[in-house]
């Protein structure tokens, strides 16, 4: 897949045939939960998971005891076993942790969605529950410090000892080569912060909500490891999000309109690690990312200008602006220029992005929280609802093996 | 017999990587006051351990607590010959204790040598500190 | 410019049989890269089985000139998410060395102000008071 996108030629004769995808258009999303996004929950992330799981359940019109699969990525420090015995969910026969951190955050949609498409499971629950603001923050210096004299794996050797300890600096490294190469400033990067806070105003569950923040604030913001600075960077979030997924079949019985999956993507590229994509020819663009929206559009059979809405995993502003360039939304370098003066990509634009403020201004919910509004602009209940949305696109984390999907009502 | 300890290892402690789950919170205040707290579930009166934050039978997130007696009965036990962690000194038991209120509980005994142990055997609790920052339930033979 | 702070230990990398040859060489101050003699071609980081041919018994280790160009890099500038054991703020490179492939690794006598895209560079090694040997990057004539 490294050739194909060098080539920038995504083959068909060595994909599974659309005919023989049994997620598209089978399977949907029928209920969203969350809890309270705070700076400090003061509650426990088991506590946290059980009440958004309950608010999905409610949400679906669903009974707890009709859940029969788990669904997370890797990095989840819930214990599955408590969660189902605090649950009591009796029937549990379908359990999965995807690998890739932050790119799992629509792979596990995709996982959840094979699971009901080919019969293991009825009813599969997604969930993720941090305590990332008053807790654990993941990726800090100072964890290494304390709970590991040693490099957790060989490949983890040859950076964490240079001080090279958190995703944001890994990205940094082929963010730079980004604006190195294509002229991008920090003026255009400040766009998509300044426009996704704008978005929180509306939404009252955003942790920003209530905070605007001017284009002149996001540059005289401080920088956290240069050349990202404070508000290029997702905030910490307390809470929990879930959402379950079942046949469109079974979904006609339930309360919400479906969102249903068009198509689904998974991708696990060659040099890849935790963001360290450093021996690829070119590392001022996302493989990963490229690759699950050729897959999106040839499943989905559509193209980036059919996509009504977007919500793509940003931990840091970068990672948001060069998907807007790999998902064929603006043309390749042209990612600072496509988001200047934000109106591109607000409510009317060509490509309204993270509409409930995405992880920057919303939560970083590890990506639970762009799935659920997602499914939001699909259902007609956004804060900041896109106009006559048929498709609706989600993606997973950049740099790292990544996913992505796109529903339909 | 008891269990005996290294005194240059550490004990494992519940408040794994520092953070103690906050409904775990009420169990280890019990210890350390000497009690063995139970969760109750407020909606259905459902008894619970280890503590949760929903009740599987409800799915109600209210619950209470109360004080256990402190006596049961040996369900089960195991006897390691070996130590799996360095802080213990082999031989010793874990039992798995069914106290008079219904749960179970891991622990270890006092003044009983692994051999001794039977299934069935009344026990009741008591209570030891075995590091500054650690108390543990321990049961010995009732009577 | 990286300066370690006293007290606070540097992480160790993990070594396992794989990667041995290449830490094994940073100790006797030599850079050492994994070379597949079959594709011609060197690797990094090391692993088991050449990903071009899929050998596993054609890889040895090649010393490096040690010469490259300074490819990217962040600066970690803020406590917030930096390593606690350097002084801020600190340079983290990534060098592409004449062989083709690139490495991270820290700066030695370069100012932030002089860590630009394209700066030619060198490896320098230093032994620290733990016992442990690492290596830094510093300027070079190009």
């Amino acid at each position: 897949m490294l050739q194909e996108y060098m080539d920038r030629k995504y083959r068909t004769d060595n994909k599974p045939s659309v005919e023989a995808n049994l997620i598209k258009n089978n399977v949907a999303i029928v209920g969203i939960g969350q809890t309270q996004y705070t700076k400090n929950s003061g509650r426990d992330e088991l506590d946290l998971a059980c009440e958004a799981i309950q608010n999905a359940v409610d949400d679906a019109g669903l009974k707890m005891s009709d859940i029969d699969g788990f669904d997370t990525f890797i990095l989840d420090r819930l214990s599955l076993p408590m969660l189902i015995n605090s649950l009591g969910t009796p029937n549990v026969r379908f359990s999965c942790e995807v690998s890739g951190g932050g790119g799992a955050g629509c792979a596990v949609a995709v996982h959840a969605a094979a699971a009901v498409a080919t019969g293991q499971a009825d009813y599969v629950c997604c969930y993720r529950s941090l305590n990332e603001a008053s807790g654990h923050r993941y990726g800090r210096g100072d964890d290494f410090i304390e709970y590991m004299p040693v490099a957790l794996t060989p490949n983890y050797g040859y950076i964490w000892p240079l001080g090279f300890v958190t995703p944001l600096g890994w990205a940094g490294v082929w963010g730079r080569r980004w604006m190195h190469e294509f002229n991008i400033t920090r003026e255009q990067l400040g766009w998509w912060p300044v426009v996704l806070r704008e978005y929180a105003q509306n939404n009252p569950e955003a942790t920003y909500f209530g905070r605007p923040m001017t284009h002149e604030d996001y540059m005289e913001s401080p920088m956290i490891v240069d050349p990202l600075k404070l508000h290029d960077c997702c905030v910490n979030t307390d809470g929990a999000a879930a959402y379950i997924i079942t046949t469109v079949e079974r979904a006609k019985d339930l309360k919400q309109t479906p969102a249903i999956i068009a198509a689904s993507a998974q991708c696990c590229p060659i040099e890849q690690e935790i963001q360290t994509i450093y021996q690829r020819p070119s590392i001022s663009g996302l493989v990963e990312t490229w690759y699950v929206g050729q897959e999106l559009y040839r499943v989905a059979e559509c193209g980036p200008d059919d996509i009504d809405v977007a919500q793509l995993y940003d931990p840091y502003s970068i990672g948001g602006i060069i998907q807007l360039e790999e998902l064929g939304f603006c043309e390749r370098g042209e990612g600072g220029k496509f988001v200047e003066g934000g109106d591109n990509i607000r409510i009317d634009g060509k490509i309204p992005c993270n509409t409930a403020g995405g992880l920057l201004s919303e939560a970083y919910l590890h990506g639970w929280n762009l799935v659920i509004e997602g499914v939001r602009q699909i259902r007609g209940t956004s804060y900041n609802q896109v106009k006559d949305v048929e498709l609706s696109m989600v993606t997973g984390g950049p740099g790292v093996a990544s996913s992505g999907i796109i529903l339909r009502r | 017999m008891t269990v005996e300890y290294n005194p240059d290892q550490k004990i494992p402690h519940p408040a794994m990587w520092g953070v103690l789950y906050k409904s775990s919170t009420p169990f280890w205040e019990g210890v350390k006051n000497k009690k063995i707290m139970l969760q109750k579930c407020k909606s259905c009166g459902n008894l619970l351990n280890p503590p949760r934050p929903m009740c599987p039978k409800c799915q109600s997130q209210e619950n209470e607590w109360i004080t256990a007696k402190g006596t049961g009965k040996i369900y089960s036990w195991v006897t390691f010959n070996e130590a799996p962690h360095p802080a213990f000194k082999a031989p010793y038991a874990a039992v798995l204790v069914e106290l008079d209120e219904g749960p179970r509980i891991v622990s270890n005994m006092v003044d009983v040598k692994p051999e001794d142990l039977e299934i069935g055997m009344a026990v009741e609790v008591t209570f030891e500190d075995v590091a500054e920052d650690l108390t543990l339930p321990k049961f010995r033979k009732a009577g | 410019m990286v300066k370690l702070i006293e007290g606070i230990p540097i992480m160790r990398p993990y070594i396992d049989l794989d990667n041995q040859g290449y830490w094994d060489a940073v100790k006797n101050h030599k850079l050492v890269l994994q070379y597949c003699t079959k594709c011609n071609r060197f690797i990094h980081p090391p692993r088991p089985m050449c990903p071009t041919c899929r050998s596993q018994d054609t890889m040895e280790w090649k010393e490096s000139s040690g010469k490259g160009i300074l490819y990217s890099y962040v600066m970690f500038t803020s406590p917030k998410m930096a390593y606690p054991a350097y002084e801020l703020p600190y340079a983290v490179v990534l060098v592409e060395l004449e062989e083709g492939v690139r490495i991270v690794t820290n700066t030695h006598e370069i100012e932030p102000d002089e860590v630009q895209i394209g700066l030619p560079v060198e490896v320098m090694f230093e032994d620290l008071p733990d016992g442990q040997t690492v290596y830094r990057f510093k300027k070079r004539e190009a």
